[in-house]
């Protein structure tokens, strides 16, 4: 049995560790909420967005643009979005699996990484690193989505790249987020929204016509997304990081009450032997 | 709702700027300025830095918008904004020292200046003064 000593000091370095989880709980309840404020916010532009794309389409049909079919090249460039920190249950790993689990061979993917974790572990399992984000994370503004997908975008349109993917954690709410991928280009919209879009019967107008407007509006389509999926990925990583320190505090409860009732054992041991020897020793003077 | 006016909404990434009436709203396209009444024909375009100016009845509002797209229905006008603020939040020195730096990367073109990029740059900061101006 462990000496109380030694129970005593491992209780006290398990109650430490808990005020730390603790802690790392509440600051990320704060951060999240404020994450979470933000995507929503974020969600209006991303529809209208969305709509109009699909008006159009449903308006255009199939108009030759260079976003909207193959380009031929086998290159895929995928946007990797994940964490800085890690702490935060299984949110990057889940990310990396997202890429390694899918259905992409490996020599054809071209990573473009935003957060460190996943990245750096993709990076070891031999993926390519095309560009690294990574501090953009700490707080992602519209400006840095423009200039992240102005760079895929010009790996797209010199036909380095033949089809753009997203990955990021989709915040569903504050107990469950979704590792999701999707593909951002050549662009896929679901017939049936394409359909409801033509059945409203808006004859609508383009100025410049639509292929002009279409070569425009497509970028912007593409940093919209990207922006949403950066700001509901902050959201889903404190999210994430929420949960797990929330069961690390109940774990080191439970480790707690558990030495507890060792070191009191040990101690009630220790006073009953002491006890023993103390009446041994007045039996052997008589 | 009287027929002489239309809804209009202004949206950004990070927040919507403006929702509410309005009897007319002016701004700049890739085409030129346009002017929107109510009833306009159904219309997407492509919105390029300018300002926006919003009537409704006797009281106009003013607001600098750079880059994105706007949606005319007959009865609603959504504006898409990248970036779209109103004249109190612009940094009058930060938009001059703007100006300075577009139009010196305009001055020496080299081969490595962006000149797409600076013209943008330099357009916003023209149109950050002039809505306070």
């Amino acid at each position: 049995m462990a000496s109380m000593r030694d129970i005593k000091r491992r209780k006290q370095s398990v109650s430490s560790t808990q005020q730390i989880t603790k802690a790392m709980k509440l600051v990320s309840t704060v951060k999240l909420q404020k994450a979470r404020t933000k995507a929503e916010q974020t969600s209006p532009y991303f529809e209208a967005m969305y709509s109009t794309i699909c008006s159009m389409l449903a308006k255009a049909g199939t108009v030759d643009n260079k976003y909207l079919k193959d380009n031929g090249s086998e290159k895929k460039a995928v946007i990797v979005i994940s964490s800085n920190r890690g702490l935060a249950g299984g949110y990057n790993s889940n990310i990396a699996k997202q890429i390694t689990g899918s259905d992409l061979k490996k020599e054809d993917v071209k990573l473009y990484v935003i957060g460190h974790k996943a990245g750096d572990s993709l990076a070891r399992k031999g993926y390519e690193v095309a560009k690294d984000y990574s501090p953009v994370m700490e707080a992602p503004t519209y400006a840095d989505a423009i200039s992240i997908c102005n760079d895929v975008l010009e790996a797209y349109a010199a036909g380095e790249v033949g089809e753009i993917y997203l990955v990021y954690t989709h915040f569903k709410n504050t107990v469950s987020q979704v590792p999701k991928m999707m593909k951002l280009l050549p662009a896929e919209i679901s017939e049936e929204d394409v359909q409801a879009a033509s059945n409203s019967n808006v004859l609508m107008n383009f100025e410049p016509n639509e292929e002009e407007a279409l070569e425009l509006i497509i970028p912007k389509y593409v940093t919209s997304l990207v922006f949403g999926a950066l700001t509901e990925a902050v959201a889903s990583e404190n999210g994430a990081r929420m949960q797990a320190m929330d069961s690390a505090t109940n774990n080191a409860e439970d480790i707690i009450s558990d030495l507890s009732l060792k070191y009191n054992r040990a101690r009630q041991g220790s006073i009953t032997q002491e006890l023993t020897e103390i009446i041994a020793g007045a039996e052997a003077l008589t | 709702m009287a027929d002489n006016t239309f809804k209009i909404s202004i949206v950004t990434p990070e927040r919507i700027l403006y929702e509410g009436e309005a009897t007319m709203v002016e701004f700049n396209t890739v085409e030129g300025q346009i002017g929107v009444l109510p009833m306009h024909i159904p219309l997407t375009t492509v919105i390029a830095p300018g300002i926006c100016t919003i009537t409704e009845g006797e009281t106009q509002k003013k607001a600098a918008v750079h880059a994105g797209l706007a949606e005319i229905l007959p009865d609603k006008v959504t504006l898409l904004a990248e970036i779209a603020e109103w004249p109190d939040e612009i940094d009058l020195e930060r938009a001059r020292s703007a100006e300075d730096r577009a139009r010196e990367r305009l001055a020496n073109k080299g081969d490595d200046v962006d000149v797409l990029r600076a013209e943008i740059a330099l357009k916003k900061a023209l149109v950050r003064q002039d809505i306070l101006a």
